[in-house]
């Protein structure tokens, strides 16, 4: 088996904060971090590994700062690495990135073997687009499987998956052929602690780097320029003011709330 | 796949705006019809026409919904094949259909299904995709299509626009516009296509599905959410959020951590990864008020907050802050509005 997870490196969310003096978002301080749902994934990913033997490898398109989160990877259990960076892909909106991560993943492919099952996150918490897999599936040609719940089967012979997702009304369960393309939730699985020997195997192996040098690349398809949307403004959301603080004893609080609400009663 | 050399490169050649209208088993998703209404305001300022586009077994009823919330238009292909949504067959129908009739703008719902479908869709078509916008404007000037959406978790807005590719595509969280009904319909022209995808071509199956209940909480329908968070500190407290959301004739709801601690079921969660609302009236009780909470109820009318730090951020946004315990606060309150309201009706006899 080999899978391959498209992995993200994102600012901590839940810690940026707005200067709204400046309209400009606070980002000193904020750690980066590995994508809440890339975790799943390769966690994923790696209990394949684990059942059916094969190897694991993650990309992530980023700068050279991304490392980061592919060395996290592989202390979780993945086997390679690659980093694809380079100064045409910046600014890329999600048709540019998905382009060059198509790409990416051909080259990874020339030079680790066929890739049976290809994972990424639902959504990067940066910009929750959750486009990036689609498009990337889409370029292949290969089924697409979102809101990946549960893999209930993999069937290395035959060639299927069979995996259940989630639907506006609860969840199905699909057969695939494989190589297919999974974008994954959290509730895929339970993470786990990584044995001592995989954190040595981590530290010492080294991240493959792939650039416009040794992957082709249409430049006409990549970065800022080549990507059909383009950011017109960013502004700080109009804040809503703080209202009135009630006061009194809570004979008195209830009094009013219930005066403000007496309107809805049914 | 597409080939997409049939694509007609020129932009001036694309008009109208379409919505995609959603449906499972039939039963159209309501966001097509909040599209649909602001389809008509955005058609009207390029001077184009309001089309509803839907795949599917048996939809050719949803023509006349489509008719009263304003399309001119209604692009309909029905067939066995699409009796279920999958991507690649709907994916496939989707792009051969904007090849053909060039929308300029094209609109679908940011639902599970609508989030599956458009990114593949722009993939096959090689034009741009914005997220889960909550604004749409046109320029007047170049009347390119203005989509604002948050990102970072809904601390930066970012206006997007896409001026070299059609169709402008956008997918609009349910909740953010309102289905408002024409005043007078009328029946538009139908439009119906066919495909040659085949069962046999398709290689996805779908072997099992599970409709639950409680999965399909559309909280956008309620004019009153009363909203528990960790505050709350069990499951058994949030019968008073459910008993003071019925007595206010609305629904309820609850913060990520809620969630996450099992007090509410993830169909109810409000906020970033949840759903977004704009009711009437929105009581916030125990949620601290995270910016990824915020984003998803900022927008109701009114706000009120019961938590025990005066200094939470969910004040910030709160038309009146009440600093109290919720477990004492919230049963009281549920009293003092029951006996209000048996006076009322002691009055009226
Ligand atoms: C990528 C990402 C996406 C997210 N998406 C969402 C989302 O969609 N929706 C969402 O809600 N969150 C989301 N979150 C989580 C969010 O950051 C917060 O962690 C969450 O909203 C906090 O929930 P809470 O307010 O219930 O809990 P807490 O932050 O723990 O707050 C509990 C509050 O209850 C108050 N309290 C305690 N006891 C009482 C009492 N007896 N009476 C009154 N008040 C009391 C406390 O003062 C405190 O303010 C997301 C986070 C990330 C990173
Ligand atoms: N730059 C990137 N490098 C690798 N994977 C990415 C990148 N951007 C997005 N992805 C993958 O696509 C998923 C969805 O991202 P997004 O479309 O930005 O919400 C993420 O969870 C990742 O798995």
């Amino acid at each position: 088996m080999h899978a391959l997870v498209f992995i993200k490196q994102v600012p901590d969310a839940s810690q940026v904060r707005v200067n709204y003096e400046t309209g400009t978002l606070i980002r000193e301080g904020v750690p980066a971090i590995l994508n809440p749902f890339e975790a799943h994934a390769v966690e994923e990913a790696v209990k394949l590994r684990e059942k059916f033997g094969g190897k694991v490898s993650v990309i992530t398109m980023g700068p050279p700062q991304a490392t980061q989160a592919l060395k996290e990877c592989l202390a979780m259990g993945a086997d390679k690495a690659f980093l694809l960076s380079d100064r045409a892909f910046a600014g890329s909106d999600t048709l540019a990135t998905s382009y060059a991560l198509y790409e990416g993943a051909r080259k990874i492919i020339e030079l680790e073997g066929e890739v049976d099952l290809y994972f990424a996150g639902k959504q990067a918490i940066d910009g929750d687009t959750a486009q990036t897999g689609p498009g990337i599936a889409t370029r292949f040609d290969i089924p697409l499987v979102t809101y990946l719940t549960k893999m209930d089967e993999v069937n290395f012979e035959k060639k299927y998956a069979v995996a259940t997702r989630l639907t506006e009304l609860g969840h199905e369960t699909v057969q695939v052929p494989i190589p297919a393309f999974f974008t994954v939730e959290e509730s895929l699985n339970e993470l786990s602690h990584a044995p001592l020997p995989w954190l040595i195997k981590a530290a010492q192996t080294e991240i493959i780097m792939l650039s416009s040098e040794n992957v082709e690349l249409d430049r006409n398809q990549c970065g800022l320029k080549h990507s059909p949307t383009m950011v017109k403004k960013a502004f700080t959301p109009e804040k809503r003011q703080r209202g009135e603080t009630l006061t009194g004893s809570l004979d008195e609080l209830i009094k009013e709330t219930a005066g403000h609400l007496a309107s809805f009663v049914k | 796949m597409l080939d997409i050399t049939k694509k007609d490169p020129e932009i001036s050649n694309y008009k109208d705006v379409w919505v995609y209208v959603e449906q499972t088993d039939g039963v159209p998703q309501p966001v097509s019809f909040e599209l649909l209404t602001k389809a008509r305001e955005l058609a009207a300022q390029i001077d184009g026409k309001v089309a509803a586009v839907s795949i599917g077994k048996n939809v050719a009823h949803l023509a006349d919904e489509a008719f009263k919330f304003g399309a001119d238009k209604f692009y309909i292909i029905e067939d066995e094949i699409f009796a279920d949504y999958r991507t690649e067959p709907y994916r496939e129908a989707l792009s051969e259909l904007v090849v053909k009739y060039k929308p300029e703008i094209f609109l679908i719902g940011a639902t599970t299904q609508g989030r599956d479908l458009s990114g593949t869709v722009a993939t096959e078509l090689r034009t741009g995709l914005t997220a889960d916008t909550t604004k749409q404007d046109i320029d007047p000037e170049t009347k390119f299509l203005l989509m604002t959406r948050p990102t970072f978790g809904g601390s930066l807005m970012a206006t997007i626009y896409c001026p070299k590719h059609r169709p402008q595509m956008s997918t609009v969280r349910p909740g953010v516009f309102s289905a408002v009904p024409v005043e007078s319909p009328v029946a538009g022209e139908i439009i119906r296509e066919k495909t040659d995808i085949t069962e046999e071509k398709i290689v996805k199956k779908i072997l099992k599905k599970v409709v639950s209940n409680e999965s399909s909480v559309n909280l956008s329908f309620y004019e009153v959410i009363v909203a528990g968070g960790k505050g709350m500190g069990s499951k058994d407290n949030f019968k008073m959020i459910q008993d003071l959301a019925d007595l206010l004739g609305g629904t309820w709801a609850g913060s990520r951590k809620a969630v996450e601690l099992g007090y509410v079921p993830q169909s109810r969660q409000v906020g970033q990864t949840g759903q977004t609302v704009h009711p009437k009236l929105y009581i916030a009780c125990g949620i601290s008020g995270a910016i990824q909470h915020v984003v998803g109820m900022q927008t109701s009318d009114t706000i009120i907050s019961i938590n025990t730090d005066k200094d939470a951020p969910i004040f910030d946004v709160s038309t009146y802050c009440i600093v109290e315990d919720a477990l004492k606060f919230v049963p009281k309150l549920i009293e003092q509005l029951k006996s209000q309201k048996l006076a009322e009706v002691t009055n009226e006899r």
